[in-house]
């Protein structure tokens, strides 16, 4: 050995110092292999002319120039647009709700926060389920009206292509609000009660104390709900596929359901490829700035 | 739950307050309708829910769903029930959610007491995996798990879990032990207390919440999991929510739906527990990791 001039406490030294890193290491490893050689892999695939099997025609941006003259594509995108803007501001402005209101000392707090989150712990697939009878016109909510007595009553979203991406909004807003509440609500709970009752001497009303002082401290709460709740939107998948199938035809189709489609159904490699690439840009275009700022704010 | 907030400054009269009562508990049945209808009408005998009403209660009750959906409903092409898969999605999710939480504490460890040149850019590695759409990972991972040979196995879907576990572990043990007195550890240091000894007597004692944390997040996330278990499990190996799937979206024959709807409760139940027993907990360590004060 090298180091046998060394004494042996130098040697154990020298150990406790590399081992941190020894100990990362493997995890190291792991990512770049796992996440990072995939995704340069995927992003590599992308550019060729991949059908059933991996193959590595380069065809250059091809992909991209057919991914978006596909008409299921640009359904999924815009898709995706609405289904994301109404559910990541349905959910907050419902878990905004909530936390406020359980914040004026609730008799039965500790009984309705669990009935708020419980979802939370659902499988979407079971989620899904649920609500894809409950909004069954044949045994859900619309015959239930019709049996009481309400016969024009209709709701047949979910086999309405125009309302069917609603249905998903509905299901996901349902699975997701709770989180948020509780996200508000620990931001609530860390607010200086001093700074409200001194306003409230200072003749602060009840909404301008909201308005001014309690909603911009919980400016954190936001800026996690929003990143949190966008990324899940952008890669909902099980939902969709439990609750309508992505259709009726592929009125409900996201971008994660065409990529799965078009790469192990479709045999179209290339332009599942392509698509997934496009998906991995939306949300590093999204968490790329937060981490950056997380990670330096922390230091 | 005792609850620790400081009294709230704000005041309220009683008509708000009754409205504010009122607005509440028509959440509480929003959140509760969905789940409760499936309960009920897992109960009943099919006729009573094609013929009948979804709200009503059953005016004949069974359990003859239950049994259905467990040993004899028809998954995929064979009539085993879902408890194969049941077992199937147990025997994934323990060792993928103890390898995690074994690594991510180690990590964490590293990453706050023993920091070196580059270990922060390494944490934003791990980091930013927690957060990719695991779309841009599937085709080269099918490729991956079928060069090692355990494709479509459970031991395949251990090692995907495992892998794309480890950011999200990692994450909550270092936010964790970066709050964790630094100088107690250099204090043993001193006393000449080696790198596995300071974690063992020092760290893992007080670690208690945030291995809870830990083990609830990555138990719910890999139990509920539909994309890799749909991708990478075929037949027989598949897991809980991939079966269910099969089952409720099967085509054929009769649509059964208590039987649907017992099996739905029955891929809820494992993650449902572990939130009634621990959610608390988990919603507190959450808290106190991710939301900066």
């Amino acid at each position: 050995m090298a180091a046998s001039t060394d004494t042996g406490v130098d040697l154990r030294t020298r150990l406790q110092t590399w081992l941190p890193k020894l100990v990362l290491a493997p995890s190291l490893a792991i990512m770049l292999v796992f996440v990072y050689g995939f995704i340069a892999f995927t992003i590599y695939l992308s550019f060729t002319d991949s059908r059933m099997l991996p193959s590595f025609g380069w065809v250059g941006w091809d992909n991209y120039d057919r991914l978006f003259r596909i008409r299921e594509w640009n359904t999924a995108i815009s898709n995706l647009a609405v289904f994301a803007t109404l559910y990541i501001g349905i959910s907050t402005l419902i878990g905004l709700s909530l936390a406020i209101l359980l914040d004026q000392k609730i008799r039965g707090e500790g009984v309705l926060r669990p009935i708020f989150l419980y979802p939370m712990a659902l499988s979407f697939i079971v989620t899904g389920t649920a609500w894809k009878w409950f909004l069954d016109p044949a045994i859900g909510l619309e015959n239930t009206m019709h049996l009481w007595g309400w016969e024009s009553f209709t709701f047949n979203w979910i086999k309405d292509r125009e309302m069917a991406i609603y249905t998903v909004v509905i299901a996901a807003v349902w699975q997701s609000s709770g989180f948020v509440m509780a996200m508000f609500l620990a931001g609530l709970r860390g607010i200086d009660n001093e700074i409200l009752k001194a306003a409230q001497i200072d003749g602060a009303s009840n909404w301008n104390l909201y308005r001014r002082i309690i909603l911009p401290q919980l400016r954190p709460a936001f800026l996690s709900a929003f990143v949190i709740l966008s990324h899940l939107a952008i890669k909902s998948y099980d939902l969709v596929i439990a609750l309508t199938g992505g259709g009726p035809g592929n009125a409900t189709a996201l971008p994660a359901t065409f990529m799965y489609s078009y790469t192990f159904t479709r045999n179209q490699m290339g332009i599942g490829a392509a698509s997934a690439v496009i998906m991995l840009m939306t949300i590093a275009a999204i968490m790329v700035p937060y981490l950056y700022a997380e990670l330096k704010e922390k230091k | 739950m005792a609850v620790a907030s400081a009294d709230t400054a704000i005041r309220t009269s009683r008509i708000t307050r009754a409205f504010i009562y009122l607005f509440l508990l028509l959440f509480a049945l929003f959140y509760l309708l969905p789940f409760g209808i499936m309960l009920v009408n897992s109960l009943k005998p099919l006729s009573e829910i094609t013929g009948g009403n979804m709200i009503a209660l059953p005016q004949e009750w069974t359990i003859a769903p239950w049994l259905s959906a467990w040993s004899t409903a028809q998954i995929g092409v064979e009539p085993t029930g879902l408890r194969p898969y049941f077992i199937n999605s147990l025997v994934m999710a323990v060792p993928a959610v103890v390898l995690s939480t074994v690594v991510g504490a180690l990590n964490g460890y590293v990453l706050t007491k023993w920091q070196f040149r580059g270990s922060t850019i390494i944490f934003g590695l791990l980091l930013f995996s927690c957060f990719i759409p695991f779309q841009i990972v599937l085709i080269p991972m099918a490729r991956i798990l079928g060069l090692l040979d355990i494709a479509g196995t459970t031991p395949g879907l251990i090692l995907v879990h495992f892998v794309y576990g480890i950011g999200f572990t990692t994450l909550y043990f270092r936010n964790y032990y970066a709050a964790f007195p630094t100088e107690l550890v250099r204090a043993a240091q001193i006393d000449g207390a080696g790198f596995f000894q300071i974690f063992w007597r020092i760290m893992l004692p007080s670690s208690g919440p945030i291995i809870a944390v830990s083990f609830i997040w990555q138990f719910t996330n890999i139990w509920n999991d539909f994309l890799f278990g749909a991708s990478f499990a075929s037949g027989g190996s598949a897991p809980m929510t991939v079966a269910l799937n099969n089952l409720v979206n099967s085509s054929t024959g009769v649509r059964e739906y208590n039987v649907h709807f017992a099996g739905a409760i029955m891929a809820a139940a494992p993650t449902l527990l572990v939130y009634i027993v621990a959610g608390r907990y988990f919603v507190r360590g959450l808290m106190a990791g991710s939301v900066k004060g």
